[in-house]
């Protein structure tokens, strides 16, 4: 049976839960939108401030946003039982597994794709250094959230509070992640040093945990 | 005791153990192919547990099982049809379009198979609106036809009765009947043992996680 096949099925299967109930983008999105005002109201930093502090506070917003989204995640799966329906049928577990984190990855960047115009408007934003490396600097760092998000989330599921336990599990395994794509945001804002060696890091820890976790998601899909 | 011909499914001396709780304690059991059979007991008996470890969902604390001659029921899940107590099916989805990712999942994707499944339990193939907006009965019928997506040797049904109308649980029990006459074997858990009365081949009764027999229950 063709993963790529069932990965596509799942994920078409996701998208279309998603358009009908929104219960993941809407909450990410008015997270991401009260946290870019509440940080616009806590600080009032000039043009210079805005570039030190900013890959910090905009990273921040889309992890704790991406939790809502992550959470989501499993929860229709749980409901009425339907992740039985798929554990007791022959589709690879790898399938599922992909069919999410791809979901997320595009859930999650949806939800940048229209947060960081306001943050850019917000901070009055401008790039010193060259401002496209910013698109794949967002890319690895969203997979990386997502991608070990999805996992954890996987493992919380059958806790009783589970809504508690992903942030727990995902923000300590997470913070090379943070680091590597605060500082290489930062490193294209202001042009200080270079951005090579972070996300260089960014795509050694998304390359390690994405493979890790579909090594290791059989193991908990199947988990009673 | 030797196994009865053309036996499916073994049980031998099956252990269940939750924490300090045993839902399973030395089911030892043999099922034969092309049967139906009713499993009876009072809540807490063990049943649901039984078919949670036939499913492949619940490995065993101790003891072996095997189907259609194999004790890794990984093998076998293409032959296993499974409807548990909740509907297993997506609320926002129609029937169709739950029945077509169920479909994917066993590399089926045959447009008229979910179709005919969908008439086959008494319901509207044409009929959109979502799962979430169907009645229990309507969820009932379509659960069932998930487990029959693949078309499988051996239906596990869990309480396929509950919450329906009298009319519609005694077109389910004349289905079922019909899917024990082409051949399936059917494990079916009930309360309301009288509507299988016509069909089923045989009773199993559990009590306090073991099988008991007539004798033992008086």
């Amino acid at each position: 049976m063709s993963v790529l096949r069932l990965t596509t099925a799942t994920l078409a299967k996701d998208f279309r839960l998603e358009w009908r109930s929104k219960d993941a983008l809407n909450s990410m999105l008015f997270f991401a939108l009260l946290v870019v005002v509440i940080f616009s109201f806590s600080f009032d930093p000039n043009a210079e401030e805005s570039r030190r502090i900013a890959g910090g506070l905009i990273w921040v917003a889309f992890l704790f946003s991406s939790v809502v989204a992550l959470n989501q995640t499993w929860a229709r799966e749980v409901r009425n039982q339907v992740l039985d329906a798929y554990r007791i049928s022959p589709a690879p577990s790898n399938a599922l597994f992909l069919a999410k984190v791809i979901g997320n990855f595009l859930f999650v960047a949806l939800i940048e794709l229209l947060t960081t115009p306001l943050f850019i408007a917000f901070y009055k934003l401008r790039a010193v250094g060259p401002a496209w490396q910013l698109f794949p600097v967002a890319a690895l760092g969203t997979w990386a959230l997502v991608v070990n998000g999805t996992f954890f989330a996987a493992v919380s599921i059958r806790t009783r509070s589970r809504e508690i336990m992903l942030p727990l599990l995902l923000f300590p395994i997470s913070i090379p992640a943070i680091i590597a794509m605060v500082s290489a945001t930062t490193a294209i804002l202001t042009a200080e040093y270079s951005a090579r060696f972070w996300v260089v890091l960014l795509l050694t820890y998304d390359v390690i945990f994405t493979v890790a976790c579909l090594l290791l998601f059989e193991t908990v899909l199947n988990a009673e | 005791m030797a196994a009865p011909a053309h036996t499916i499914i073994t049980f031998n001396n099956v252990v269940k153990q939750f924490g300090r709780f045993i839902a399973l304690r030395g089911v030892s059991l043999d099922l034969s192919a092309g049967k139906l059979y009713a499993i009876l007991g009072e809540n807490g008996a063990g049943k649901t547990t039984l078919l949670r470890v036939l499913a492949g969902l619940a490995q065993p604390t101790r003891g072996t099982v095997s189907m259609l001659g194999t004790s890794d029921l990984r093998t076998v899940t293409r032959e296993i049809g499974y409807m548990a107590h909740p509907s297993m099916l997506y609320d926002e989805l129609s029937a169709r379009e739950n029945l077509h990712y169920f479909a994917a999942l066993y590399g089926i994707s045959k447009e008229d198979r979910c179709a005919s499944l969908i008439q086959t339990v008494g319901l509207d193939p044409a009929l959109s609106r979502p799962v979430g907006q169907y009645s229990q009965g309507m969820r009932q019928r379509l659960s069932l036809a998930r487990a029959l997506i693949h078309d499988p040797k051996i239906l596990l049904l869990d309480e396929p009765f509950s919450n329906v109308d009298v009319r519609s649980a005694r077109e389910i029990a004349s289905l079922l009947g019909q899917l024990r006459d082409s051949g399936k074997t059917l494990l079916v858990i009930t309360h309301q043992s009288d509507l299988l009365a016509e069909v089923a081949n045989d009773q199993v009764w559990m009590e306090r996680g073991r099988i008991v027999t007539p004798e033992e229950r008086e």
